[in-house]
């Protein structure tokens, strides 16, 4: 009994480890796969879900993307609103008012912004420096579940979950630990 | 030794002992602001202080290079951590989080009394609608999940614009959790120090404590660089760049003409009585600047060197000349020796008046010196020569000098051909001749001023070119003043005019604007119903907003802030930067950025006009570096003036002596071709010249005149039989002068190489212009 459950134990680790392998080596095919694109300019909306309020917010606009880490959300929709990520400042430009925000200074948000900056620049060394990384499906239809690994951000924010087919995103839900959440859908590329 | 000469010992012994006396008692510095104007319209004195004092001059930035980004961090980290315990330094920034909660806590609990939103229309039904409808709206942003915790307590979203309020135009980028440049190759931390700028002590001990700061947190990590940059080291380096300097060009230039005068006396007694007069002149020159001006300015000793080459000159022409005539040369020598030296004085004169505090010390201890060196030469040391005192004979020197002179045909027609050249060029050079701004100036070495200007845009530091400068009786009033400027200076961020700018008030309001706000919130019966209204249709209920009801009427009746209730924030140190006290009243200063869509333009009219239509008579736009440009020109001109108005006391001096224009022109004109020969060949150099040159060129004339004198007299003269002799001291002399200065010239101390550099060529033209525009040369009698 004891030596068959044994077996067992180790016949499911080994699954497990060549599961892991595969997902491994797809992960990395998505990341080189999502590392080629330099640039992207896509439609986006976006739902807030939070228990402050009584109904979602919604929002929409356009998403610019300029590899490595320049990532601009110009919400157009209720209200324009422009924030350029870069270097790890972010730049909002509200009415005539222009804010900074320097992340440091604010790491519950880092990695709401990272998830979404490290898996368009294809960095899995970021991804994983922030996250438990999670690959489902296949490179042609994937599934990344990211959950911080950082104690204190974990406080925070639950799990991210992206969506994607080959080197396009298609959702990103963001949970946070006090059970709001936030789902941002991508639509197609912008005709230039 | 005669009667006479025993007196002349006495007064001098006694003499120097005092000034001896005086000069070891004396105070020594090397703040390098004595060589800033003295500043005549308040406008430029505020500049000045701000140059001086201002909180600008006590920030140090500190890089760290090399190792990897996390080693950087882990140094920046234990670095800052280390300075934040040293009472030395205010604040200590480095992009760390610590510390930031305190502010955000501060600012969340007196948002009310910040906010510059908080009016009775915020408190409307339709403004309290705007205003949650906006923060609903930032809910939906990346910042949101920053507020949304604080929706029921500040729905207004008052917090959002305090926080804009006093962070300014930007940060500097981060990595690994601390400031990084913009490369990312360099961890960055700023330091600002207690010391004033100008506390070139207390600066030093800063620095080292920074230096001491990073070994004990890299140990022996390798590869970790240190790199400081700022005001305060600039003075500390410049310092201890002077004291070097100074000690290694004295040094040098002894040594070098103590070899020359050895080689030609070849007598260690004319030697030794040789360097009397010198050393005489030193000590008095020093002594007089100690007793005139109070401190003795660290370069006036470096500058000393020069005057070892002039006041040499006196014992040479005594050594060589009296050779020949015995006593005679009382009767022969020694007026045109006073002359030189009276015409010496009448350039050096003309620096006491100038504006520069540094020159006008280097003026007073040149006369002083001069005239000392002159009078032991005089009254002293003829009577120490021994009985048989002799040395090398020098004539040969003299007379082969003097046969290749004779051979030199049409000089007159090569100096009109040479000052037409040297004219052409600089009349070509123009626009160009002239550095017109202060950083010409600047004591600090090229390399350190792009290094510092590097620093600088990797912290994001504002270059603040305009900023409204408020003058006022107290602070209350300094910042209701700041206020009414900055209501008049909003509709400009909005007209694309200006970006932003710093207020003190964005940090700690007037009391009387603290009451306004206070009164501008309804009781809170009033504020439910209003709220009531104001939130339907929203996404949010008013029960849920029960906490803001409870806030405002909290702020409503709190205590009014003070300038004490910043202490332990970092903005206490913002706000004080822009708010102090000053020499007449306190001082507000609200810097201007430019706006993003002409990063490097502002038009000032519109802004002149709203600064001084808000405040008239208290406040003004302060252009810095077009304000220090325009006091430094104004400094410019004054030198050109002051050295026009020497020469012309020069000329009247050889008028009055001499009492012949002819002779007098045959003085000048050598003199004029070596300075416009000296001009035209830095204009060809491409070196542009600044306020020192002019100086340099007014010491061309005066120590030229020597040259030029003797020849004059040797022209006059009945008895051509020490042309050999006049030549061979002439020749000796001029070396020891431009060797002296030639020295002065390799300097990395700009102010002591740009007079060297003038000097050193200007000396020798002006030596070989006299002979050559000699109006005859007598043949010598060669003897033997």
């Amino acid at each position: 009994m004891g030596s068959k459950r044994g077996l067992a134990v180790i016949l499911a680790t080994l699954a497990a480890t060549a599961h892991a392998a595969a997902s491994s080596q797809d992960l990395d095919q998505l990341m080189a796969l999502l590392a080629q694109r330099q640039h992207g300019h896509v439609s986006f909306t976006e739902e807030h879900f939070l228990a402050v309020l009584d109904r979602p917010v919604k929002s929409s606009g356009e998403l610019f993307y300029d590899a490595p880490d320049r990532l601009e959300k110009r919400t157009l929709k209720p209200k324009p609103e422009t924030l350029v990520l870069q270097h790890g400042v972010i730049t909002a430009q509200r009415g005539h008012h222009t804010y900074t925000l320097n992340l440091s200074d604010y790491p519950q948000i880092v990695p709401l912004i990272d998830s979404i900056r490290a898996t368009l620049a294809g960095d899995r060394a970021s991804l994983e420096h922030l996250f438990k990384v999670t690959f489902d499906g296949t490179v042609e239809q994937w599934t990344l579940l990211l959950q911080p690994s950082d104690t204190a951000v974990a406080k925070s924010v639950k799990q991210i979950r992206i969506e994607g087919t080959r080197d396009a995103i298609h959702t990103v839900e963001i949970q946070q630990a006090d059970g709001d959440r936030s789902l941002l859908t991508i639509g197609p590329e912008v005709a230039q | 030794m005669t009667r006479s000469g025993v007196i002349g010992t006495l007064v001098w012994a006694v003499l120097v002992a005092i000034a001896a006396w005086v000069v070891a008692r004396a105070h020594y510095t090397t703040d390098l602001s004595a060589f800033l104007p003295r500043s005549p319209t308040q406008t430029q004195r505020l500049l000045v202080d701000q140059l001086r004092d201002g909180l600008a001059s006590r920030l140090i930035i500190v890089a760290i290079e090399g190792a990897d980004s996390a080693t950087r961090a882990r140094v920046s980290a234990a670095v800052a951590q280390q300075l934040r315990s040293d009472r030395q330094f205010a604040a200590i920034s480095n992009g760390e989080t610590a510390g930031a909660e305190r502010d955000r806590e501060f600012l969340f609990k007196n948002r009310y009394l910040l906010s510059e939103t908080v009016t009775p229309q915020r408190f409307t039904v339709a403004g309290l609608q705007d205003a949650i409808q906006d923060t609903i709206d930032l809910l939906a942003s990346p910042a949101g999940m920053l507020v949304k915790d604080l929706l029921p307590h500040d729905p207004t979203g008052e917090i959002v614009q305090v926080v804009g309020q006093v962070s300014g135009g930007g940060a500097p980028r981060t990595a690994d959790g601390v400031w990084v440049s913009g490369d990312g190759k360099r961890a960055l931390i700023v330091a600002q120090t207690r010391a004033l700028g100008s506390d070139t002590d207390g600066q030093q001990r800063a620095v080292e404590a920074i230096r001491g700061a990073f070994a004990q947190a890299t140990g022996p990590t390798p590869g970790v660089t240190l790199l400081m940059s700022g005001p305060g080291v600039f003075a500390v380096n410049s310092r201890a760049n002077i004291i070097k300097e100074v000690t290694r060009l004295s040094i040098l230039s002894t040594v070098i003409i103590v070899a020359l005068l050895l080689g030609v006396y070849r007598s260690l007694t004319a030697l030794v009585l040789g360097l009397v007069p010198v050393a005489s002149g030193a000590v008095a020159g020093i002594a007089a600047v100690a007793l005139g001006v109070g401190v003795v300015h660290g370069i006036t000793l470096g500058f000393g060197v020069t005057l070892i080459g002039e006041a040499v000159d006196y014992s040479i022409y005594l050594f060589i000349q009296s050779q020949q005539r015995g006593d005679g040369w009382l009767r022969s020598v020694w007026p045109t020796i006073r002359l030189g030296m009276l015409t010496s004085v009448c350039g050096f004169a003309s620096l006491l008046p100038s504006g520069f505090a540094g020159l006008a010390q280097l003026g007073l201890y040149s006369i002083a010196g001069l005239v000392a060196a002159a009078l032991v030469t005089r009254f002293v040391l003829p009577h120490w020569l021994p009985r048989n005192f002799a040395i090398r004979d020098v004539s040969p020197v003299g007379v082969v000098v003097s046969r290749l002179l004779q051979r030199v045909r049409g000089a007159p027609v090569m100096a009109v051909v040479l000052s037409m050249i040297a004219g052409a060029v600089l009349y070509l050079h123009r626009d160009s001749l002239w550095n017109r701004e202060l950083s010409g100036l600047s004591p600090v070495s090229l390399a350190d001023q792009d290094l510092d200007a590097q620093l600088r845009v990797d912290i994001h530091a504002p270059d603040v070119r305009y900023m409204a400068v408020v003058t006022a009786l107290n602070q209350e009033s300094a910042l209701e003043i700041a206020e009414k400027i900055g209501a008049k200076l909003d509709p400009l961020i909005d007209a694309n005019v200006i970006g932003g700018f710093d207020s003190p008030a964005h940090y700690l309001p007037s009391a009387a604007t603290q009451r306004e706000r206070q009164n501008s919130i309804p009781p809170t019966s009033e504020l439910r119903d209003r709220l009531q209204k104001a939130v339907e249709g929203m996404p949010v209920r008013a029960e849920r907003l029960e906490p803001f009801l409870t806030d405002v009427e909290a702020a409503r009746t709190q205590p009014l802030l003070s300038r004490k209730d910043l202490d332990n924030t970092s903005l206490a140190s913002g706000f004080d930067a822009l708010l102090m006290h000053g020499r007449t009243g306190w001082i507000a200063l609200l810097p201007l950025r430019a706006s993003p869509q002409h990063p490097s333009y502002i038009d000032d009219r519109p802004i002149r006009k709203a600064v001084e239509e808000a405040a008239p008579g208290h406040a003004i736009l302060l252009d810095v570096k077009g304000e220090a440009d325009t006091l430094y020109s104004t400094y410019l001109s004054e030198a050109v003036r002051l050295s026009l108005a020497g020469f012309a006391a020069i000329v009247i001096l050889l008028l009055v002596t001499l009492r012949s224009p002819m002779r007098v022109i045959r003085v000048v004109t050598p003199l004029a071709l070596a300075v416009l020969v000296v001009a035209g060949g830095f204009a060809l150099a491409g070196r542009q010249l600044t306020i020192l040159h002019v100086i340099g060129m007014l010491l061309i004339v005066a120590v030229g005149s020597n040259y030029a004198l003797f020849f004059d007299r040797r022209a006059e003269d009945a008895h051509p039989g020490s042309v050999p002799l006049t030549l061979a001291s002439l020749i000796v002399a001029n070396v020891a002068t431009v060797i002296s200065f030639g020295i002065l010239a390799f300097s990395t101390v700009p102010v002591l190489s740009a007079l060297g550099s003038t000097v050193a060529p200007g000396a020798l033209l002006a030596l070989i212009f006299s002979a050559l525009l000699a109006r005859h040369v007598p043949v010598p009698m060669v003897s033997g």
